[in-house]
């Protein structure tokens, strides 16, 4: 027969699983190197301003260092909501939008008591916020248990959606008065201290998302390994039938899985609008529900590999913003690395899963 | 050497990781023979038929067809050399038709027109009458393994391989099928039968060949040795039978009234108004071959499936709308078929699925939060009640035997003390210790007091543990009839006879 | 509102639907061998900028159409090795390649902005094109249009009328029994997911050197997610692609003439109106139940033993 065979495993090693995140991270620093000198780079070079120079150059390391966390924060709490949907089979590829609405509707509360200077003003916007995603997330997810619509197309259709009602937003009821008719909302951060989510601690880049991201983290982490809810999201994605069995309500588990997703979604775009991005413009959003897919998987859907992972794939966007301005090297080129660094992860799965064999069949017994 | 033959196989042996499925297995097929091949439950009959098929590669021995060697790579290559075979679990497409998948079966089909043809006019030189435009997936159990024997004659096979073939037929069907094979045996073409059905064997086959534990430890003539015999040499040991108590039966536990279900899917069964009461000590046997509603019957039983309230009632109380663990509170526990992915997550550990039915009756959570040293401490004792052989607890459902996950998903069940147990083919795939060890565990719980609904396609089996016996046929339970007494006709009655077997269908046939 | 030409929009109609046709066309091959891929959009985004690229440096929109077939079944082989071989999830692999497949064309398609592309002939087919009425809505387009409508017929024809077409729907109604038969299912699998990449190219192609015609990042806009929308409504079935094609084409051409003619309603629920439709589809599609989805969709094949 053939020279290799695969051989399904009883149970994933855990070992491997654990490791093909790392063998991922190198293979693909392999082929990004290659990539990067078939346009023309210095691979290693390219290599080192990605991930090196963001964290220990002595002249920009200042500068982005705190950027570390502006970037992972919300990408940790987006994949934290994803991976508990994907760890149950449930597929929300939507959190784009769950993000954008997140952030028109908290932003758009706060906006609403301009110039309000109450301390409840933020705390309110960030239930808004989380509302705002919940409820773009919980669309399809009524869909799916009322009527067993497919929750792919419609959580990815929604995202379509949410950007033509941002553009309507940024130009429309949120516009600045004030702006001399350019679209974009008020600046929350700078010009409306009430509702801004300022750096907590100087250069470091931590603000209130970032504390989000982190409980999150530890709550998911309590939840899916202590919490029934947690063992009955583990249960559907391996065994449906035997979840069905074990008293799982696909309903609950729909709405719970997506509705969390879309929550903390919604949570991290009011937090970049009031943070980092600081105003609702109509290109705000730059992508995050769609990398943390990839973050998801990263961190094998596991809540402290998705810490880890959020912190390396902000590194390749820092990284990626250095070598734009240092070596001319095109946005797209990071955006190309972070697919293949997914290829590499599921391709490397499969020895997790399954058992790679040479030849013919061992005999022992 | 040479041999009148038409199949001879000379130390073929073939191992897997950790089990050697044959061990130097020899013996030959002559022309127009019906040869039995007679074994347990992982005696290695499976591997040995797909390597005779082209499915599997030897690791060493030998076979050969009219004395020249044979080596198929793949099945293709079987067919090529006249070897055909029908599967047990049959491997048909649903979604497609009849010619469609005869078609598939075939390397050179004629036109799609011509085929049809030749289906209505071969089914019906066999006694098996099909209509080649049907969609498969709506046809009967009997009926698709039709498909599959006719999709093997239209080719003319010089040996037939039928693995199982009347674990989905009634008894009345059996007897057709019987006839066909006689039939083709009759024209010179040789049938490997392969069975762990003593009677069957001695009433069909001229020769025997008894695998055990991977190696042949007997040749014989079946009609010259008595049913006791060939077990013997099958099992090599002899069988702890389980002892019926005969207790006395107390109050009603379960009453089921005009149970209808609409199926989960497109090629399901639905049921209709089913009807029957379980009382307490009662071991109530529900026959059927597969396929005609049992999946749909345990779901609604185990609250998998919602069905009206008052069609169910537990204790007189109405729990048709109750979920699983609704029903797990008061005391109706069940245990699905399907031991993979349905009575058990293969991918989670032992004490993981223990907790997947546990949790309600053993408290194995508090405030929502699992007590994972309590679910260890209950899957240990699952292991140990029912001798599960695992190294221990942590160890993966799906690493486990057949019969070893079994017993586990039995006795997760039993430890938990029902008063009303259903369970579904108990004992399928399981070898015969195990086997033995889960219907006396069956039997304990109605000795203690419990009612037990055992769905099983097994009818040795039902007939030595039920009270009472009913059967399912297309949805349909017959009102149950105490066990003791029943005939094998009247069963097969029950099972619904010989469906239409044995009549064809001419308006259909020329539509 | 009178500057809305009935014959012109139901000529452009045809432009329009196109692209999702090819794509939904493609994925409807994929998906009846069992496979679900979720990259259509990445490929086609490929699909768009090699053709394009291709286009303007050979100045034949024909190459370039030849290369973004190219294009899109090599990328698609990406997927077929991860999910086929090394046997990864099927979902993400294809979100991957959608991800893979914006990032590649970016960087592809960056020398590109704002070029202008080669130009594509129409056919004018005589006779036929000037009768009134039907002759400008029927007969005066590019040779994709048609060759797009060929592809239904020919799909349709392989699919229910050849052994290679039911050897294709029985790997993907069952692999296991396939493989039991002695099919090379994963064999089977790369042909239909090549199929389906080539075509998506196609029709993303369409798009970049036909429908707009220039490059302009993520000019797909979601066209690839709404051909899988499309596979489920048609429930699998070649014509039924047809009419959801242009379907969602007739829905894409009416807004962007409204939006054209000044209409009341703003640009953004104009724009946003080809999404909320599909979601709409999808519903009543599921409503009515999901018939016709291939029995080993999305499903894992691992032949042991």
């Amino acid at each position: 027969m053939s020279l290799f065979r695969l051989e399904k495993r009883p149970a994933p090693s855990s070992l491997l699983s654990g490791l093909t995140p790392i063998l991922a991270v190198l293979a693909t620093m392999v082929a990004g190197g290659v990539m990067f000198a078939i346009l023309g780079f210095q691979p290693l070079e390219a290599i080192r301003t990605i991930f090196w120079d963001p964290l220990f150059d002595p002249q920009f390391g200042p500068y982005s260092r705190p950027q570390l966390l502006v970037k992972a924060g919300p990408l940790i709490l987006i994949a934290i909501g994803l991976a508990l949907g994907f760890k149950a089979g449930i597929w929300n590829i939507g959190a784009e939008g769950q993000y954008i609405m997140g952030a028109v509707v908290g932003g758009g509360v706060g906006l609403a008591f301009y110039p309000s200077e109450s301390p409840l003003i933020f705390p309110l916007m960030v239930f808004a916020g989380a509302f705002g995603g919940w409820v773009w997330a919980s669309i399809p997810a009524v869909l799916k248990t009322t009527f067993g619509t497919n929750e792919i197309l419609v959580s990815l259709m929604l995202v379509y959606v949410a950007e033509n009602i941002l553009a309507s937003m940024a130009s429309g009821i949120l516009r600045n008065p004030d702006g001399q008719g350019f679209p974009g909302s008020r600046n929350l951060a700078r010009d409306y201290p009430a509702a801004s989510n300022p750096e907590l601690i100087a250069d470091t880049g931590m603000h209130w998302g970032v504390v989000a991201a982190f409980i999150a983290v530890i709550l998911a982490y309590v939840l899916m390994t202590r919490h029934k809810m947690g063992f009955a999201i583990r249960l559907a994605g391996e065994a449906p039938r035997a979840a069905r069995f074990a008293g799982v309500s696909p309903t609950r588990l729909i709405l719970f899985c997506l509705g969390t997703a879309g929550a903390l979604a919604g949570l991290a775009g009011l937090f970049e609008v009031t943070g980092p991005a600081g105003q609702i413009t109509i290109d705000f959003n730059s992508g995050y529900g769609f990398t943390a897919i990839i973050v998801a998987f990263l961190g094998r859907l596991h809540p402290v590999g998705i810490l880890f992972a959020g912190l390396l794939m902000a590194l390749t966007y820092i990284g990626g913003e250095l070598a734009q301005l240092m070596l001319g090297m095109p946005a797209a080129a990071i955006q190309l690395f972070q697919g293949m660094l997914l290829f590499f992860l599921l391709a490397m799965d499969v020895f997790a899963n399954y058992r790679l064999r040479i030849g013919q069949p061992e005999v022992t017994s | 050497m040479t041999t009148d033959a038409y199949l001879a196989l000379d130390g073929l042996t073939k191992a897997y990781p950790g089990v050697v499925a044959n061990d130097a297995v020899s013996f030959q097929i002559m022309p127009g023979q019906i040869h039995a091949l007679l074994g347990e439950n992982g005696a290695g009959k499976s591997t040995l038929v797909k390597m005779i098929y082209g499915l599997v590669k030897p690791d060493s021995g030998t076979m050969r067809v009219n004395n020249q060697p044979y080596e198929p790579a793949t099945p293709h290559a079987a067919r090529g050399s006249g070897v055909a075979m029908v599967f047990q679990h049959f491997s048909l497409f649903d979604a497609l038709d009849v010619d469609e998948n005869i078609a598939l079966g075939m390397d050179n089909p004629p036109p799609m027109r011509e085929l049809a043809a030749r289906i209505t006019e071969v089914s019906h030189a066999y006694g098996l009458p099909l209509d080649p435009s049907r969609r498969v997936g709506d046809l009967s159990a009997g009926e698709r393994q039709r498909v599959e024997i006719i999709r093997c004659l239209l080719q003319n096979p010089k040996l037939l391989i039928m693995d199982e073939p009347t674990s989905v037929l009634t008894p009345q069907e059996v007897g057709i099928l019987f006839e066909t094979l006689r039939k083709l045996s009759d024209e010179g073409t040789a049938i490997l039968y392969i069975s762990h059905k003593l009677d069957e064997i001695r009433a069909l086959c001229e020769e025997a060949t008894v695998l055990r534990l991977g190696k042949v430890v007997a040749t014989c003539d079946p009609r010259e040795k008595s049913s006791r015999d060939l077990a013997e040499l099958m099992v090599g040991e002899t069988l702890h039978t389980p002892e019926r108590e005969g207790g006395e039966t107390g109050e009603v536990l379960l009453e089921v009234q005009n149970l209808s279900l609409s199926p989960a899917n497109q090629f399901g069964t639905r049921l209709k108004n089913i009807s029957f009461s379980l009382r307490a000590g009662e071991v109530l046997g529900i026959a059927g071959v597969a396929g005609n509603g049992q999946d749909e019957l345990l779901a609604a039983l185990s609250g998998e499936r919602r069905v009206t309230p008052e069609a169910i009632l537990f204790k007189g109380e109405a729990i048709g709308r109750a979920g699983p663990n609704a029903r797990r509170v008061r005391g109706l526990l069940a245990a699905p078929e399907e031991r993979l992915g349905h009575a058990a997550a293969p991918t989670m550990s032992l004490t993981e699925n223990a907790l997947l039915t546990g949790d309600i009756r053993e408290a194995l959570s508090r405030n929502g939060f699992v007590i994972w040293s309590k679910a260890r401490r209950f899957a240990e004792r699952v292991i140990e009640a029912f001798d599960v052989r695992t190294p221990g607890a942590e160890t993966a459902a799906g690493a486990l035997s057949g019969g070893n996950l079994q017993k586990f998903v039995i006795g997760r069940e039993i430890l938990q003390r029902p008063d009303v147990f259903v369970v579904n083919q108990p004992t399928w795939g399981v070898d015969a210790s195990a086997a033995a060890a889960i219907r006396q565990a069956i039997l304990d719980q109605s000795a203690r007091g419990a009612g037990v609904v055992v769905i099983s396609q097994d009818l040795d089996e039902l007939m030595e543990i039920s009270d009472n016996f009913a059967a399912l046929n297309e949805g349909t339970l017959a009102t149950p009839r105490p066990a003791k007494g029943l005939t094998v006709d009247e069963i097969g009655l029950m099972m619904g006879g010989a469906h239409d077997m044995d009549v064809a269908h001419p308006e259909e046939l020329h539509a | 509102m009178d500057s809305i030409n009935p014959i012109l929009l139901i000529a452009s109609l045809m432009v329009a639907s196109t692209p999702i046709l090819l794509a939904a066309l493609g994925e409807m091959v994929v998906e009846k061998a069992g496979v679900l891929n979720l990259g259509v959009e990445g490929m086609m985004i490929t699909g768009a900028v090699v053709g394009f690229a291709i286009g303007v440096n050979s100045g034949s929109s024909a190459l370039g159409f030849v290369s973004a077939a190219l294009a899109g079944a090599a990328l698609s082989m990406v997927f077929a090795i991860i999910t086929q071989v090394l046997l990864a999830n099927q979902v993400a692999t294809g979100l991957g390649l959608t991800l893979f497949g914006l990032g590649l064309s970016s960087l592809i398609g960056k020398p590109y902005v704002g070029v202008k592309a080669p130009g594509f002939a129409k056919l004018d087919i005589p006779f036929l094109s000037d009768i009134p009425v039907l002759g400008p809505i029927l007969f005066r387009h590019d040779p994709m249009v048609y060759l797009s409508l060929i592809l239904v017929a020919v799909v349709w024809y392989l699919l229910a009328r050849t052994r290679v077409g039911l050897i294709l729907r029985a790997v993907g109604e069952n692999h296991a029994a396939a493989h039991a038969l002695g099919y090379k299912v994963v064999r089977v699998r790369f042909a239909a997911i090549a199929t389906g990449g080539a075509m998506a190219g196609l029709g993303g192609a369409y798009v970049s050197l036909v429908r707009v015609p220039q490059w302009v990042e993520g000019m797909t806009a979601g066209a690839g997610w709404i051909a899988l929308a499309i596979v489920v409504f048609a429930s699998w079935r070649p014509w039924r692609i047809l009419l959801g094609a242009y379907l969602f084409g007739g829905i894409t051409v009416l807004q962007l003439n409204l939006q054209a003619a000044g209409s009341s309603i703003p640009v953004e629920y104009l724009s946003m109106s080809p999404y909320l439709v599909t979601i709409l589809v999808l519903v009543i599609i599921s409503v009515r139940g999901n018939h016709g989805a291939p029995g080993s969709l999305g499903r894992v094949f691992h032949a042991s033993q």
